[in-house]
């Protein structure tokens, strides 16, 4: 078993544990801690870098359907629910450190913020694509019922937020000049910002390993599967 | 077999006046879209204490939430009459055009939905003594269904062929008609305001997009959905 084990793979474990023990060190070391919030703030540099991954998994789960319906290659299908596994997973991530980021700047766990709307919508449209796999045993129209159901969810996503920006809003917009109006924005001195920097760059690496463990384990299983049907016949 | 030119329009019409044919006879579709958004409306009344002063915000958010759960009910049925009786196979044996049946599926939706409307608003007209009979919240209404059937026929084919198909459909199609529905409430507010329509431009605008993406998305992907 050990044999088959990728070594690239082996490499990306590596490195990708590597940046996380430097990304860590850099919030608490590195990054000075904010004047106004205090350590609180550091939760913005794992929580930006979370939903981040979040929105990437999305995004590799709609490509991959788009590449499902034009190939029918069920490699798609196994890249398209790793995508969305790991995407609901950072986004909860990212729901929950915005939270403990809020409960001392807002003064409130939750609020109904476009962003923080928007985000937990996108987390209820693929707890949706898990249940419509889920009702469904031919893996061939699984397959192609959850290709289509990413690409229509995803779609949606802008315009939800679109939908509900037409009220005001307090999120703070840290990168491309922060709304005065918002609670809890502040400037990012070079090394907060580096901090950041890295800390989105880790967790894209971070993604890339799950993405390859999980879609090697989905084929894995595929492979399960099949030998338990031979074994059948 | 090739569809010959023209068929696309007439396979099309074929399937809704099939579908409007049935439910004249049966009327068991639009009937209990009305009973349940009846019922909706009446929950609604003792739930929010509809007094004058609360109407004056909530009303469009009641026809809307309305209009949404009635709309499953009929979504659901439309869908399940062709899957248990084995229509749906018979129409995808028929030599025409997979996004024909499609659009008929989907036009025949957005008439009972229509209908449905038709019979709510002079009702809630009546129950409230206020004037609905108004041409701006007639576009509102017809933009909001187009898109909410859009979406529903596509979801709603999907549903059906699988296990949990009861409870799947309205999962798989709220968090996906959010932004179209919100768009609603808001723009049947202004309008109910008595303000003009350019005042709810952004949230018609809004409207417009959606539908017309999604009419091309599921003119695009129903193909995949029906195929065996």
């Amino acid at each position: 078993m050990k044999r088959n084990y990728p070594r690239g793979l082996i490499i990306l474990n590596l490195v990708t544990i590597g940046l996380l023990l430097v990304a860590t060190l850099m919030v608490f070391l590195y990054a000075p801690v904010e004047a106004v919030m205090g350590m609180v703030q550091k939760v913005f540099y794992f929580h930006v870098a979370s939903t981040w991954t979040g929105m990437l998994g999305f995004l590799v789960a709609a490509v991959s359907g788009i590449l499902y319906l034009r190939s029918k290659d069920s490699k798609w299908d196994v890249v398209g629910l790793a995508g969305v596994e790991i995407g609901m997973f950072f986004t909860l991530i990212g729901i929950i450190t915005g939270s403990i980021w809020a409960r001392p700047i807002w003064n409130t766990w939750w609020t109904w913020d476009p962003r923080l709307t928007t985000t937990t919508i996108m987390e209820l449209i693929y707890a949706a694509y898990l249940m419509l796999r889920q009702g469904i045993e031919e893996p061939e129209k699984r397959a192609r019922f959850g290709a289509v159901y990413a690409i229509v969810g995803f779609i949606t996503v802008p315009m939800t937020f679109l939908s509900i920006r037409f009220f005001r809003t307090i999120h703070p917009v840290i990168i491309g000049g922060s709304d005065p109006s918002s609670t809890g924005a502040f400037d990012m001195t070079p090394a907060m910002l580096q901090t950041f920097i890295f800390s989105l760059l880790t967790y894209t690496f971070v993604f890339a390993t799950l993405l390859w463990h999980r879609v090697r384990l989905g084929k894995l299983a595929e492979k399960v599967e099949q030998l338990k049907l031979a074994l059948n016949d | 077999m090739k569809p010959r030119k023209g068929s696309f329009v007439r396979s099309m019409l074929a399937i809704i006046w099939k579908d409007l044919a049935a439910e004249l006879r049966s009327r068991e579709l639009v009937s209990a879209m009305l009973v349940f958004a009846l019922l909706v409306i009446f929950i609604f009344n003792f739930a929010l204490e509809l007094d004058a002063q609360a109407r004056a915000t909530v009303t469009a958010g009641v026809l809307w939430v309305t209009f949404t759960f009635a709309g499953t009910i009929g979504l659901n049925r439309s869908m399940a009459v062709e899957k248990d009786r084995g229509c749906l196979d018979g129409l995808l044996l028929a030599p025409v055009d997979r996004s024909a049946i499609y659009f008929g599926k989907m036009l025949s939706n957005l008439a009972f939905m229509l209908m449905m409307a038709v019979i709510i608003l002079p009702v809630y007209s009546l129950f409230y003594n206020v004037n609905l009979f108004n041409p701006a919240l007639v576009l509102v209404i017809f933009l909001g269904s187009l898109g909410y059937v859009t979406v529903g026929t596509l979801l709603s084919s999907m549903a059906v062929q699988a296990r949990t198909r009861d409870i799947l459909l309205p999962i798989l199609l709220f968090p996906v008609v959010l932004p179209l529905v919100v768009a609603a409430v808001k723009a049947s507010t202004v309008v109910l305001a008595g303000q003009p329509l350019g005042d709810a431009l952004a949230y018609l605008n809004l409207m417009i997009v959606y539908d017309v993406i999604f009419i091309a998305v599921a003119f695009m992907v129903f193909d995949f959905v029906v195929e065996e």
